[in-house]
């Protein structure tokens, strides 16, 4: 069951224990409950109300990094065999 | 829409079923169980397996807790709006669930039972403050991803002294499933190479839960994140581990897992759950150690203790092979009810309902595939704008 | 200055509506008079009878009607009245036809604030006004609280269809465009967006408008138009799947290609929500023969309702009339038929 949205902080009600989390422009209101030092600009999981985690900018631009050099590598190999061919082109 | 659109741009897509393809062993077929009802969902909304080697097929997994959630208890939960006259606040993916004889939250809702769908446990805990003369009541379902937002609700309502609210808990563990699913494979002759986790359980628990499974079955196991280029990525590092006989627990989701997960929502669950002894789920059967109830010290606010439930039997429908497809051991066109009696208008079991069950997914997205890609350059007449 | 028919006059700000005001007595004809008439007025309703009359124009006559239910009555961009006259307006010039007349039924519930039915009924009347469509027959009747959701309004429309136009959802050929008009799923996420247990603060407004405008200038342009339909309930699946039954035919269409405005699908993500499924109150979508796509897009995009049309797709022969998606990540999947009413998923 894990339907959870990265969505940025833009402000925080520390007594309330939630912060108003931005996607795009659309805005929400969930609980910090279950997170420690969130700060406003950071980036959040949101699962059914509430923030689950932060996301780590530097793992994320890893990741994406990561995934387009093997799709690099995988331009420069030809595999005639293997190749799926149903939308793969 | 950041951490988001990158995972799902067409191009890297594209690129990375070029090198998945090279990298997929011909000699080999490649099995690879996604656990996770919500990467089902994915694979079939971005349509993935279609970019994905003829020899590489994904294994839907049982990781929808709507699926394995047994009849019996949403029929007690159906119990609990109608006949005790409860509040009874839901997840929307609940409404549907067919219970025995068809009846469903949301037949109980059109028979004048306070049925509310909510989107938090938040949510209930302002209905019941709202009207305190009212008794409201929680049906909690999910894996790990959801269990501490039930957590943080039984904690307020203890701090807040509410007398008119309950949990009725059927919260479950992955881990047990999992071990539950590798272990009967012989049993149900599905072969399943590799295992791609969850997301957001994992940004729970982390991804030192999962050491088992190579250690104990074999298997290589990727923690995948939730968009579709994940996906592909994980899928990719199984079939590396594979092709090279590596056997090992990989985190592709390091942008939201770590090894030892989220301490505090671990600790909140610790507080105010326990192990249930044993859990009937749905297509597994009984398994120990694999769900939660609420703690003795939160006994006040469990529902099974508050409201006199009779266990019920949980009659399946006959014909209906949810059981099968959640271990993977069936496709859903290999269900006799499949299309015929069973479609998300009427659905008959609860892996039609949840919009990712495999049969939903399979019958929204799947049944019939002319693949290629859709033209709409060539109906421009030359010059114009597109 | 004569004698005033209600000695005392309506209480407008602070008052509700009880069941007298459906009786047929003193206080019917009051609210009648001094609420509905008083911003619906025109030439038609003022003939004061039980129906109006008037002169048809030559041509074919098309009539619609379209019962409105929507909760909450009051949500960005609109609110249940203007909705009640686009939507009538919409099903009428789907057809290619002119509207002509409204005639509005409305069914209001016991302790609905007046200061809210004259607030619908002054929206009702603009928007009939700015269409140039009136609304020229009404019935008003009130029914105990809780039978119904503060009120519900049927609107009926007439129009005419002009000569050498022929659409109608069977029409839909192999090989056909498939065109929609603009951004989809504004008017479902606005109103959700009111909705208690979903409040999220975004500046989503309804696109509920009035489209006869824009389907007269696509129809002068391009006489042959198969197939117009406005995608409300159930979304632009819904639509495309009842088209592509009605025509026995198949359709293929791209993900990358349908409008969605950001604000919109941020919305759906955070709610699990599938923008094709989600509904729209100013958009259409139009099937027609390949040669005239360009020029009806360009037609489209000329006009302020039309400004993001685009090319979403085409018609395919197809024996299991299936709607299916090229996705964005270029995998393929079908878009279904909406099963029961789209609820946000968690899962």
């Amino acid at each position: 069951m894990c339907l959870a949205i990265p969505a940025r902080v833009v402000a925080m009600d520390p007594a309330a224990d939630t912060a108003t989390v931005a996607l795009g422009t659309v805005t929400k209101a969930v609980s910090l409950a279950l997170v420690e030092d969130v700060a406003v600009g950071d980036y959040v999981l949101v699962h059914v109300g509430y923030a689950l985690s932060r996301i780590s900018p530097e793992e994320a631009d890893r990741t994406l990094a990561l995934m387009a050099e093997v799709a690099r590598c995988g331009d420069e190999t030809t595999n005639p065999a293997g190749l799926g061919g149903e939308g793969a082109s | 829409m950041r951490y988001i659109e990158e995972f799902r741009d067409q191009g890297l897509a594209k690129r990375l079923a070029t090198s998945i393809a090279a990298e997929a062993d011909p000699g080999r077929t490649y099995r690879l169980m996604e656990f996770c009802g919500g990467h089902t969902h994915a694979i079939f909304r971005y349509g993935v397996q279609d970019l994905m080697p003829f020899n590489l097929k994904f294994i839907h997994g049982p990781g929808c807790p709507v699926c394995v959630l047994p009849i019996a208890r949403i029929d007690q939960a159906i119990g609990l709006a109608l006949d005790h006259g409860v509040t009874l606040c839901t997840y929307a993916d609940l409404m549907r669930v067919p219970g025995s004889e068809r009846r469903s939250l949301i037949k109980a809702k059109a028979a004048g039972a306070d049925v509310r769908m909510v989107y938090s446990t938040q949510d209930a805990l302002a209905i019941a403050r709202a009207d305190p003369g009212r008794q409201v009541v929680f049906f909690a379902i999910g894996f790990e991803t959801t269990t501490p937002p039930t957590a943080v609700a039984l904690r307020q309502a203890r701090a807040e002294r509410m007398s008119n609210f309950s949990v009725f808990c059927n919260h479950v563990l992955t881990p047990p499933a999992l071990r539950a699913i590798l272990s009967s494979e012989c049993d149900d002759g599905v072969r399943i190479d590799g295992i791609l986790g969850p997301s957001h359980v994992s940004t729970v628990i982390g991804s030192a839960p999962y050491g088992f499974v190579p250690a104990e079955f074999g298997k290589p196991l990727v923690i995948a994140g939730f968009e579709p280029l994940d996906v592909m990525q994980s899928a990719l590092m199984l079939v590396r581990q594979l092709n090279r006989g590596r056997c090992e627990v990989e985190n592709q989701y390091t942008r939201a897992v770590t090894p030892e997960g989220n301490r505090k929502a671990q600790a909140l669950m610790a507080e105010v759950f326990e192990l249930r002894e044993t859990f009937e789920w749905r297509g597994l059967g009984h398994l120990t150690g694999s769900a939660l109830k609420i703690a003795p010290a939160y006994a006040d606010l469990d529902a099974e203790l508050r409201f006199p439930m009779a266990p019920g039997e949980g009659r399946e429908v006959k014909g209906c092979e949810c059981p099968s497809v959640l271990r993977g051991v069936k496709d859903p066109v290999d269900c006799k009810l499949f299309g015929s009696v069973c479609t998300p208008e009427n659905p008959m079991g609860s892996c039609m309902v949840s919009s990712e069950g495999a049969c939903a997914a399979y019958w929204s997205y799947g049944r019939y595939r002319n693949p290629g890609p859709v033209a709409l350059e060539a109906r421009q007449a030359p010059g114009e704008a597109a | 200055m004569g004698e005033r028919r209600f000695p005392v006059r309506l209480d407008l700000r602070q008052g509700t509506v009880d069941l007298s005001h459906g009786s047929g007595g003193r206080a019917m004809a009051q609210l009648i008079e001094e609420l509905f008439q008083r911003h619906l007025d025109n030439d038609l309703l003022r003939q004061g009878n039980d129906q109006a009359a008037f002169d048809p124009p030559p041509g074919r006559l098309v009539i619609s009607t379209d019962g409105h239910v929507v909760s909450p009555l009051f949500f960005p961009g609109g609110d249940i009245g203007c909705l009640s006259v686009h939507g009538t307006i919409n099903d009428v010039a789907m057809a290619g036809a002119r509207p002509l007349c409204l005639a509005a039924g409305f069914i209001l519930e016991e302790g609905l604030p007046l200061a809210d039915l004259e607030r619908i009924v002054a929206s009702m009347a603009r928007a009939a006004n700015e269409a140039g469509v009136p609304v020229a027959a009404g019935d008003t009747k009130v029914v105990e609280r809780g039978k119904a959701d503060g009120l519900f309004i049927t609107t009926t429309g007439v129009g005419v269809v002009p000569p050498g136009v022929q659409i109608s959802g069977d029409r839909a050929r192999p090989g056909d465009a498939i065109l929609v008009s603009g951004t989809l799923g504004d008017h479902g996420v606005a109103v959700m967006s009111q909705r208690e247990n979903l409040s999220f603060g975004t500046d989503i407004r309804s696109d509920t408008a009035a489209l006869h405008g824009l389907v007269a200038a696509m129809v002068a342009a391009v006489p042959g138009i198969h197939c117009l339909r406005d995608p409300t309930r159930g979304g632009l699946a819904t639509t495309l799947n009842e088209l592509a039954r009605q025509s026995a035919v198949g359709m293929r269409i791209r993900e990358d290609a349908i409008p969605v405005r950001p604000e919109v699908e941020a919305a759906c993500e955070l709610l699990g929500l599938d923008p094709l499924y989600v509904a729209n109150e100013g958009k259409l979508v139009a099937i027609c023969p390949p040669e005239d796509a360009s020029r009806l897009l360009a037609v489209m995009r000329a006009h302020p309702l039309g400004a993001q049309a685009a090319l979403v797709g085409e018609v395919v022969a197809d024996p299991h009339q299936f709607v299916q998606m090229q996705t964005r990540l270029g995998g393929g999947r079908i878009v279904d038929w909406l099963a029961g009413e789209q609820l946000p998923r968690i899962c």
